[in-house]
């Protein structure tokens, strides 16, 4: 038995959870998120990753965030290779700016315009 | 001099909805922003999380602002950018200035407040020790990263576990920093499990509760900060000293609201916030107030949902519509409430829900929050867990409201 602590939303459910052979057993969440969650945690935690990088001919950084989570091992794998990218302005907000981010199968996406 | 029926003084997402909200009422809406662009604390916001309530879906802070943005482009609101309110008279007239237009004088029907807060400073806390470089708040040195493209240190500790904080260490450590502790006064976090979770636990960070800094040590630059343990009184313990080496000191310690312009403006204070009735009405008529400027919120989602509320009862009351003169019925913070918003109700019947929003002085578990009136109690709700980092909401029903007294009054039991 694991205590988890939801963090899918801000509502922060604890959570008591097991995994035995393929069925999860898990309490205290509040919503179906909440098993989702405990499934993911206990198997393959993921999180979803934001960060800032830079961007040729604009004045600020650009904002940036994974389309859903990454393995939470490769988090700062995938930071750097964000920060790596060679991007140019204008780049508006919603522009997927990398696919497969680290061979995650997950696309990184700006959250702003510059 | 220009005239508007709503006012609405800062362009972060309360000033936003409480605009667009107005709008919609059909008012004609001016809405007034220091900052070169809207969004206010959003933009610097990189973090995920905000908009699961309203948009069922996570958003980063420069994507929710960015919903609301679009929506007052296509809206008939008017913005007036780079704009900086010095004073709002109580007959609602708003003197402004901009590099572009100079000197402004707006005559509004009703004026809302979403001025938002400021964090509080070393200063306000009384750090001994030297004053070198290298101590900043957790704010500040977000708008750093996020905003200005700058690491402002390399190796830090962070006062305080609120929010801001939690979201911080996380930043600095993915950006490279090493964070060697987030240090809390108090025997609980301020801030969300979550934040604890993802933002400390998942990197290793340590919390340590309980424990204050005492000195700050450099001359030119921070180069260590000694720690202490602290008692039942939150004094430091002697013997429980320790030095962390570090070159920045961040500290999360707590948010103002900037009540300033209402509060020359009329609007009375509750303590320390301004006084509201459950339509965002403050005691001066006409004036109106909002997000952070009335609580400082966990979640933007409340916020948006407030000042909406805020922005309709102001166009209403620009368009000519006047609280009726119906009974007042205060709301008192009771054993072991920090404060609610609303802290009145006024009317003479309830048709509607009305959300009461509120903090804990501390954490509670499997607790009763019990609604009394003339000194009986009228409702009690369990709460399985309560903590003042995580505010708490009610919904009153109109039933329940029309059957109050002269007074009404929440509390805690165990």
């Amino acid at each position: 038995m694991q205590e988890l602590i939801c963090i899918r939303c801000p509502m922060g459910c604890k959570l008591q959870a097991e995994l035995i052979d393929d069925t999860l057993f898990v309490t205290g969440n509040t919503c179906r998120r909440g098993e989702e969650y405990a499934r993911e945690e206990l198997t393959c935690p993921r999180r979803i990753v934001t960060c800032s990088v830079k961007v040729q001919g604009a004045s600020e950084p650009l904002s940036v965030k994974t389309e859903s989570g990454v393995p939470k091992d490769m988090v700062f794998e995938c930071v750097a290779a964000i920060k790596a990218l060679c991007l140019h302005a204008p780049i508006a907000i919603g522009t997927i700016v990398a696919e497969n981010i680290c061979g995650t199968g997950v696309c990184v996406k700006a959250t702003k315009s510059v | 001099m220009l005239h508007y029926d709503v006012a609405v003084i800062g362009g972060g997402p309360s000033g936003m909805a409480a605009a667009l909200a107005a709008s919609k009422e059909g008012a004609s809406v001016l809405l007034l922003e220091t900052e070169p662009r809207l969004g206010g604390i959003l933009n610097q916001c990189i973090h995920n999380g905000f908009g699961l309530h309203i948009f069922k879906e996570e958003l980063t802070g420069p994507e929710y602002a960015h919903r609301f943005i679009r929506q007052i482009q296509d809206s008939p609101v008017e913005v007036l950018l780079n704009t900086l309110v010095l004073d709002v008279s109580p007959g609602r007239q708003v003197l402004a200035v901009s590099k572009e237009r100079g000197l402004l004088e707006i005559q509004a029907g009703a004026v809302v407040f979403s001025t938002g807060c400021r964090e509080r400073p070393r200063g306000a806390i009384g750090i001994p020790g030297t004053r070198p470089a290298g101590v900043i708040t957790a704010g500040a040195a977000q708008k750093y990263v996020n905003i200005d493209g700058y690491l402002p240190g390399r190796e830090c500790v962070i006062l305080g576990s609120g929010d801001i904080g939690l979201i911080m260490a996380r930043r600095m450590t993915l950006e490279g920093a090493k964070v060697k502790a987030v240090v809390e006064l108090m025997p609980y976090s301020s801030g969300l499990a979550r934040n604890i979770k993802q933002c400390l636990d998942d990197f290793g960070i340590p919390l340590l509760l309980s424990h204050t800094v005492v000195e700050i040590h450099g001359k030119n630059r921070v180069d260590a900060v000694t720690i202490a343990k602290v008692d039942d009184n939150l004094s430091p313990i002697p013997g429980t000293e320790e030095i962390i080496p570090c070159d920045t000191l961040l500290l999360s310690v707590g948010l103002i609201p900037t009540v300033e312009l209402a509060t020359k403006a009329g609007a009375e204070l509750a303590g320390s916030q301004v006084r509201v009735d459950q339509h965002f009405s403050t005691s001066h008529p006409g004036l109106f107030i909002c997000g952070n400027t009335l609580h400082v919120h966990d979640l933007v989602d409340y916020v948006t949902e407030e000042s909406t509320v805020a922005g309709q009862f102001a166009a209403a009351y620009a368009k000519g519509a006047r609280p009726a003169d119906g009974r007042e019925i205060p709301i008192q913070p009771g054993e072991g409430i920090t404060y609610t918003v609303p802290q009145r109700l006024t009317g003479e019947s309830f048709r509607e829900n009305i959300t009461l929003r509120f903090r804990t002085r501390r954490v509670y578990k499997q607790a009763r929050l019990v609604l009394s009136s003339g000194g009986k109690t009228i409702a009690s709700f369990k709460r399985p867990v309560m903590a003042p980092g995580e505010m708490q909401t009610l919904v009153l029903k109109p039933e329940l409201l029309n059957s109050l007294g002269e007074s009404l009054s929440l509390h805690v039991e165990e």
